[in-house]
């Protein structure tokens, strides 16, 4: 087959604006067996690139939405997110013969998916969002006495009665706040704490100083922290 | 004689920990926190809820996408190889 793109479910994949598509649906994708859920990237690219299909989705399950997160960080709207995740699929589809695993799997696709979204950015006149407020007190002032000490101090989370017996509700509570964060701490917080990427390769994925990664890292998981701790005060400890 | 840098209040501790907790702070800057840590509980309570917001982001696993999304995807999949 040549390499003209094909319509497929939802969207067609060209260089043009999206398009609906009304028709008949590709044929049913199989979920990946819960066994892949623990095999690591680099059998599932090995696995893709002999027409694996459960092996595919799996990593689609695994990564789509950390690119529509770092594609958010430097496009316009949310569909234009979605069309620079696809465009990085496609780019993955294509390349995965020649990706030699020098870098993990993880960092290949999310460079393929910031460059792809910063040419969008270029032709969006796309302005890269910075902190709104980079130098203030991450922490309420009416939480502190005149003298900078506590009046009002902190409990550990694991005191609270929500989370005492059961650590997934952390885990949930902490991912509604990571949804609710803005650009660029969403962005930052998800590809350093969630996804697990060093300092440098934020700041390399990004455009940023490490400096500003640690800032807008600070800020944002102190955020993450105040809402937890605000959707669990009041409950009783 | 060096000179003590006078006491850390509470309310500049909270601005460190993120770095804190990263390795980023120079070495006087982080034993001038540890010294407050020491004996600050409502810090070191902090210090935990931050730890375990990191440690709790760490389990977050990937958002349900939306079946069309991905049934596009895999179909696109489908099509290289078929073309290959």
């Amino acid at each position: 087959m040549s390499n003209r793109v094909v319509p497929v479910a939802g969207t067609v994949f060209t260089t043009g604006p999206r398009v609906s598509i009304v028709g008949p649906i590709a044929s049913r994708v199989e979920a990946p067996s819960g066994n892949l859920l623990h095999v690591d990237d680099t059998e599932l690219v090995d696995r893709i690139r002999g027409g694996d299909e459960p092996a595919f989705t799996e990593l689609v399950q695994r990564y789509h939405s950390t690119l529509l997160k770092v594609a958010r960080y430097f496009v316009h709207s949310a569909a234009s997110a979605e069309d620079v995740a696809q465009e990085t699929w496609i780019a993955v589809i294509r390349g995965v013969e020649r990706y030699e695993g020098r870098s993990s799997f993880k960092t290949w696709l999310l460079s393929i998916c910031a460059n792809r979204a910063r040419t969008h950015a270029v032709t969006e006149y796309r302005t890269i969002p910075t902190d709104p407020n980079p130098s203030g007190p991450t922490v309420a002032a009416s939480r502190f006495d005149q003298g900078g000490g506590w009046r009002d101090p902190p409990v550990p989370f694991t005191e609270f009665v929500e989370f005492r017996h059961d650590s997934a509700a952390l885990v949930r509570s902490v991912r509604e706040a990571i949804g609710t964060l803005g650009d660029p701490q969403r962005a930052v917080v998800t590809l350093r704490d969630v996804e697990g990427l060093s300092t440098e390769e934020v700041a390399g994925l990004l455009g940023l100083s490490e400096g500003n990664v640690r800032v807008i890292l600070h800020r944002g998981r102190a955020r993450v922290r105040a809402i937890v701790e605000a959707a669990t005060k009041g409950t009783g400890l | 004689m060096r000179l003590m840098a006078p006491p850390q209040v509470c309310r500049e501790a909270v601005e460190l920990l993120s770095d804190y907790l990263d390795g980023a702070l120079s070495r006087r800057v982080r034993r001038r926190l540890e010294r407050h840590l020491a004996d600050c509980d409502a810090c070191g309570a902090y210090l935990d809820q931050l730890r375990a917001t990191i440690a709790a982001s760490g389990k977050v696993t990937p958002e349900d996408l939306a079946p069309e999304t991905l049934e596009g995807l895999v179909a696109l999949y489908r099509q290289f190889q078929l073309g290959d």
